[in-house]
Order: structure tokens, then sequence, then C-alpha cells
């Protein structure tokens, strides 16, 4: 299976304070990788570079090569980038005023896609495949986002990072702020995406790293400590300060 | 994140198997001491302490297992519950090997001593060794030690062999002595079951402390430990 992303030796900074200092990774495709750490170490920086975010903060750059299917992604401009990167955050952010449809469909009207057929037909396999589409079918364009539930929000901005086909999904804590249903939902989704697309999930909860990914990342004050299939990082890890960091002897 | 709780009640946990442990150790020496005294009361004794087993292998189980469901154990935490279930089947299964004992001596007694062609206590000795130094490797993690424990393994099925192979010369030649000599074998045999269960926890103690299964390639995979 080919790489979906490549990370070789990428720094970055705030200001001039160094967050991260020369990570090195490579994120199998059509799987799902987890990102773990105590905070402050540096995960969410480094998803942030995935998708060029991080240089969104002002003083903040960063520096290395990121290649998304193959793609230099800071030798073209963000907004390619950002096409085939799509990001969920913590909290759910749905546009407030917008309905469900025009917040799925907002990423591809900004790409210029004006056809009502094309826009109708991406919706619907958007929420299908987010798995919110049998619950607001009925109520696409009577209800604005804001007015589901948390967990329907934050499946409703996954449908909408689906709706432009990302080779790569970014999720950073996607689940930390859902009631334990919901994020068994947005579990189960993470698997049926990875047969489409690349997962990459930064995650304060161990177990959900356990039960959704394949490869874990243990990040450490700006390092990247260990980087292992899922089940040997959590039941044998190499490194003792990834093993101290799981079982809670330190963080 | 510190799980300074969990930590302090997987240190309760080891406890309680050891407890178990002395328990158990004790039902074997018990039975091999009733054996070359003849003493009927010593067998009753472990007969008695039976029940006091296995009701501490439900409750250490009863408490691996609620740690395992409320404090989703990760890396050596998760390896040290699971080793402490496994040995805890392990020295449950060592109590009733001494009860066996114990039920033997009982029915040899019944009859007249008689010199037997094998030396129980010097592979009571060999065994209880074993069942020590396993013992030990849990309480110090040590891996070596362990190590150790899996390589006697074959000197006790060695003793084991030599006494079937004398005690049914035994029982062919000399039919006086049948029913003594098979009461021995069978002795000797529960001592060599008591041995598996030693090398057993060893095993186990190399899982918790390395992640390394070792069970059923003890002889090729020890060396490389």
């Amino acid at each position: 299976m080919p790489n979906a992303v490549e990370v070789r030796n990428l720094k970055a900074w705030f200001g001039k304070a160094e967050a991260l200092h020369g990570i090195n990774m490579a994120v199998e495709q059509n799987h799902a990788t987890a990102v773990i750490g105590p905070s402050g170490c540096g995960k969410s920086t480094f998803v942030r570079c995935l998708n060029r975010m991080h240089e969104t903060i002002p003083e903040a750059k960063a520096d290395g090569e990121v290649k998304i299917g193959g793609m230099d992604i800071y030798g073209v401009p963000a907004v390619e980038v950002r096409r085939k990167v799509g990001m969920v955050f913590q909290k759910p952010n749905p546009f407030p005023t917008m309905s469900i449809y025009d917040n799925v469909a907002a990423g591809l009207k900004l790409n210029g896609t004006r056809n009502r057929k094309t826009l109708d037909e991406v919706v619907e396999r958007s929420l299908q495949q987010a798995a919110l589409w049998e619950e607001v079918k009925d109520l696409l364009k009577k209800k604005s986002g804001a007015s589901l539930s948390g967990g329907q929000q934050q499946r409703l901005c996954i449908a909408r990072a689906l709706a432009v086909n990302p080779e790569v999904m970014l999720m950073d804590e996607p689940a930390s702020a859902l009631d334990p249903i919901s994020t068994a939902k947005i579990e189960d989704l993470i698997f049926e995406l990875k047969q489409k697309l690349t997962i990459v999930i930064v995650t304060h909860n161990m177990q959900q790293a356990s039960r959704v990914a394949e490869y874990t990342g243990f990040f450490l004050m700006g390092n990247l400590v260990e980087f292992d299939k899922t089940e040997k990082i959590f039941t044998n890890p190499s490194d003792k300060r990834t093993e101290d960091y799981i079982t809670g002897r330190f963080g | 994140m510190t799980r300074t709780r969990f930590h302090q009640e997987l240190e309760e946990l080891k406890h309680r198997i050891l407890a178990m442990a002395g328990m158990a150790e004790q039902a074997v020496d018990l039975a091999v001491q009733a054996y070359s005294q003849r003493d009927i009361a010593m067998c009753q004794r472990v007969l008695n302490n039976e029940s006091a087993i296995n009701r501490a292998e439900r409750e250490v189980d009863e408490f691996a297992v609620d740690l395992l469901a409320m404090q989703q154990p990760m890396a050596i935490d998760l390896r040290f519950i699971l080793a402490v279930i496994k040995i805890n089947a392990d020295l449950e299964r060592v109590g009733d090997q001494a009860v066996n004992i114990a039920q033997r001596v009982i029915h040899m007694i019944e009859y007249d001593a008689k010199e037997l062609p094998v030396d129980i206590p010097a592979m009571a000795g060999k065994v209880r060794k074993m069942v020590r130094d396993a013992l030990q490797s849990f309480i110090e993690g040590d891996a070596d030690l362990a190590k150790r424990v899996l390589e006697a393994d074959d000197e006790v099925d060695r003793m084991n062999k030599e006494a079937f192979a004398n005690l049914s010369k035994c029982m062919q030649t000399r039919s006086d002595s049948a029913a003594q000599a098979l009461d021995a074998l069978s002795i000797a045999r529960n001592l060599e079951r008591v041995a598996d269960h030693a090398t057993n926890i060893a095993e186990d103690v190399i899982f918790w402390i390395r992640g390394a299964d070792v069970r059923h390639h003890a002889g090729q995979t020890a060396s490389r430990l």
C-alpha cells in the first residue's frame, strides 16, 4: 500500500519557539493513523502543518517536506492543498446561519460548481458517507446546521469536508466533545471512510486510538518518540517514554 | 494524567495473588512432608485448605477483571493483569496437585511402609525451588530468573521419567509393593505437573516484563531472551 502522506524533517515554529523538531513520518494510504501525546507535545501543530493551517497563525511558520499523494504541499497554493486535505475539529463548526444543504455544498460552490444536479448529488453522497443522510434528508433546506445536535453537527462537518473529495482527512479530537453514542458513530464512520481516503486523527483518548487506528505515533515535546502499529504501541511499546505515558506514569 | 490510584490497585492485586501463592506453596510443602512422615493429619490439612485456595482464586480473578473493565490498562499494566489472571489459574491447579498428592499419601499410609525405587523428597526439592523462583521472579519482575525456571523444568521431567521406569518395573516384579508403587508414581506425576505450572508462571513473568510470548518454545526461545 503506498503512502498517502510523507513527512520529512518537518519543523514548525510559533515566533521563535520551535514546536516541532524535525518530524519524519509516512502515513499509509487507506488507513487511520492516530497521533497521541500530552498537551503541548505538538500533535495538533503537526496535523495543522499537513494542510498548511499552521501558517495561518500570525508569526507561525513551518519548514521541511510534506508530500500528499506525491504533491509537495509547500510548493503549491494553500487552497489547492485544502482541496486534497479535509479537516474536522474538536468543536463542530458548521456555518450557523446556512441550511444543512448549503453547509455541505459550501466548498463546492466556493470552487465554482453551480450545477444544481451536481450539487444535489454531492450533498446526498457526502451526507450518506457521513452517516447523516437518513436523519436529515427531509430537513436539508428547512433547518440550519446549528439546529442539529452536537454529534450530528460533527457529522455535518465531516460531510462538508467530504464534499470536495479529499484524499486525506485530518481529525483533531473529533469526538472529545461528544457523548458515547455520537462518539461510536464517528468511530464507525472512520472505518467506513478509510476505504475511500486516509485519516490522521489526533486524540487524547487512547482507547479511541486503539479502536480506530492501524498506526499510532507518540509525540513528546515536539518530537515523534515512537511510530508503530497501534497494537504494538498499546501492548508493548519500544520506548520507555511511550510506555510511561500510555500507562499514566506521567503526563 | 498520572494514575496513582490505579497503580496502587495493581500493587494490591499483586499482594493478593502472592497471598494465594503462599497458600498453594504451603499446600505442596505440607503434602510432601506428609509423604516423608506418613502423617495423615498433615494430609487432612492440605484437603481442608483447598477451599481457601479456590476462594482466593475467584477473588483475584474478580479483582483483575474489575481492573480491566474499569481502568482500561495499557502496555506493561495490561500485560501484568493478563499475567496475573493466568498465574492465578496455575496456582489454583498447584493447590489441586497438592490435594492429589495428599490423597495418595492417605492411601499409602493404609499399607506398611515399603522401600521404593524413587526419591520423592529430592524431586520435591527441585519442584519447590522452581515454584519459589517463579514466584520470586514475579515479585521482582526478574525475567532472567524466570528464564532459569524454564531451564530447570527439563531436570524435573527427567526425574519423572526415571521414577516412571523404576516404579513400573517395581510393580511388575514386587507384587507386595505394587499398590504403593502406583501411589508413588502418581505423586511423582503430580510433582511434575506442579513444575509445569511453575514453568507457566515463569513464562507469564517473561510475557509481563518483556512482552515476549515464550510458550511452547521455551527450550529454543529461552536462550534468546
